[in-house]
């Protein structure tokens, strides 16, 4: 008895630097967050409680909030997609068995080491549409590059294709796992069958890679909705608000305008979206993702 | 047989242009931060001369080596915080049992959910009544707690792994469950530490959001900051951004070759940016 009361004092012990942070820099700002949305507050005077008029405001008053939330749902809904597509595809010419093959592999994945400020900073000079290399490139084969930055049009599919590049190399090594452990006689009985690339593709590698791609489908929506830091370097929110992502909008809100009341409802709402997005996900799983174990349905 | 030598062919070709479309950007910023100012606006590839001027006039345009030292520092500490503190409570949780601890581990997979959008105000608020605004304490005093559900997590995987006989057998022979964490447990846990020191490293070492938070004052500038601060300007000088982006850029690639096994681990596991 007293041997277990010992171990459990060990236990909170081991485990009090995490328990000290999980209280307060966790517990108590969700709570704080809470009550800040429902107040009127601008860190130099005391919070003044203002029952639900941020939310309202937000919802019914505020352009900006729906110009953010549809800058960041087009940017989700069309990046996790395309960085998804993208790198499976890498994946499934990596796994091919050629010489070389691991030199490739190193080599798509080094971009997947460069984030943040300075992969904004890059591409802020690759995407230059007079003398950036995109561009260039483009005029190589020519054809037109657009303004991408500048152009309200392009200035989401600029990020975007900036994503792609710097992620496809990274999720691609998760796929290429995945594909690896399918086991081999299956694609053996299609090819029994008759069946070519597309046939093992579609019955075999899809289905038993389907709760992986099911993984990060649900992680790269809640990475995407993150959007900040390549919108605050690159474009500061425009042209014409067009990369005036969520987080950004907040960002400005607390830090800028110091409307912390405001911003905290915000940051409220961006949860439940995201919740509402998963949860969708999750519903919607049951139709396309297969669990070998037969734990389906 | 043919065929098959063709297709083997073809997927080399296709491999090497793709290989092209990730490196080739490389190269191109190499080459901007290896130009004269005013040859940054020709399409010429190379400049006649390489020179290496931006490079040298960086030091003008922001103080570099003192946004180098605080960055250093930062990084240095918040790996130190993360490992040890990652490490000790991931043993508790995987090690050790004693009641409470399985709720309390699902407290930590449930903070894993939480946006720190939600939580960034308040604590900012809990900072600036501590008086640590521009400091770098709340960047790196948080790293020695606990370090962060997912690096919480990852450590507990690992330790679970390593066999409870072990364990056992320590305890029976009267050691405290201190050494078997620092002496038995920690040494056989290189793999996962290096995994976490590696995630810590490229976050500290990239974060933007928290400096721009915490540290309005310019001398307490990170790299991060700097850059970003650079290319805010007008008119930037992309010869001297480039130049700085390739510097900042460096020890992140150096580290990768040199540890590259545990880049993978963890971005595999994690997704390392965002």
């Amino acid at each position: 008895m007293k041997r277990a009361v010992k171990n459990t004092l060990r236990g909170y012990l081991f485990a009090s630097p995490w328990i000290a942070g999980f209280v307060v820099l966790g517990l108590y700002p969700v709570v704080m967050s809470l009550y800040y949305s429902l107040c009127q507050y601008d860190v130099l005077r005391i919070p003044q409680f203002v029952g639900l008029r941020n939310y309202r405001e937000l919802l019914f008053q505020d352009h900006y909030f729906y110009t953010a939330v549809w800058n960041t749902l087009f940017y989700t809904f069309i990046r996790s997609p395309l960085v998804i597509a993208g790198s499976l595809i890498l994946a499934l010419i990596v796994s091919k068995a050629v010489r070389g093959v691991k030199f490739f592999r190193t080599i798509y994945f080094i971009p997947s080491i460069i984030s943040g400020v300075i992969l904004s900073v890059l591409w802020l000079w690759l995407l230059n549409p007079e003398y950036g290399f995109i561009n260039s490139a483009l005029q190589f084969f020519g054809l037109p590059g657009p303004l991408w930055l500048i152009d309200p049009h392009w200035s989401k599919p600029a990020i975007i294709l900036m994503s792609v590049w710097s992620l496809g190399g990274g999720r691609m090594l998760v796929f290429l796992a995945a594909i690896q452990n399918v086991p081999a006689h299956y694609y053996e009985a299609v090819e029994m069958d008759g069946g070519g690339w597309w046939a093992k593709f579609r019955n075999v590698t899809l289905p038993f890679i389907s709760p992986v791609l099911f993984l990060w489908f649900i992680l790269e929506v809640i990475f995407s909705l993150q959007v900040f830091v390549e919108a605050y370097v690159m474009t500061k929110g425009g042209p014409l608000n067009s990369t005036l992502f969520y987080n950004l909008y907040l960002y400005n809100k607390a830090f800028d305008d110091f409307d912390m009341g405001y911003a905290s409802a915000l940051a409220w709402l961006l949860f439940i979206i995201a919740g509402i997005i998963t949860f969708i996900q999750f519903r919607v799983s049951n139709k396309w993702v297969y669990y070998s174990g037969g734990a389906e349905k | 047989m043919r065929r098959n030598r063709r297709d083997n062919y073809l997927i080399m070709g296709l491999m090497t242009l793709i290989a092209l479309f990730f490196l080739l950007p490389f190269m191109w910023i190499v080459l901007t931060s290896l130009k004269p100012e005013a040859e940054v606006f020709s399409r010429a590839l190379l400049s006649v001369t390489l020179h290496l001027d931006n490079y040298i006039k960086l030091f003008d345009k922001i103080p570099f080596l003192l946004y180098l030292r605080n960055s250093v520092f930062i990084t240095l500490l918040s790996v130190i915080g993360v490992t040890l503190s990652s490490s000790l409570v991931g043993y508790a949780f995987g090690c050790m049992s004693w009641r409470g601890r399985d709720f309390l581990f699902y407290c930590v997979i449930a903070t894993m959910m939480l946006p720190m959008q939600v939580t960034m105000i308040p604590v900012f608020v809990i900072f600036k009544e501590l008086g640590w605004l521009n400091s770098f304490k709340p960047l790196t005093v948080p790293m020695f707690l606990g370090g962060g559900a997912f690096n919480i997590f990852l450590m507990r995987q690992f330790f679970m792994t390593v066999p409870s006989t072990l364990l056992d057998a320590a305890r029976i022979d009267g050691c405290s469950e201190w050494s078997i964490y620092w002496k038995i447990v920690l040494p056989l846990a290189k793999p996962a530490l290096a995994t976490v020191a590696i995630l810590t490293f490229m976050f500290t070492w990239n974060d933007f959001l928290g400096p721009l938070i915490y540290l309005s004052d310019k001398a307490k500038g990170t790299l991060a900051l700097g850059l970003g601060q650079l290319a805010g300007q007008q008119q930037p000088e992309w010869a001297i951004l480039m130049a700085a982006s390739v510097l900042m850029m460096l020890p992140v690639i150096v580290l990768f070759f040199l540890f590259q096994k545990y880049f993978i681990q963890g971005f595999t596991m994690s997704g390392i940016k965002e």
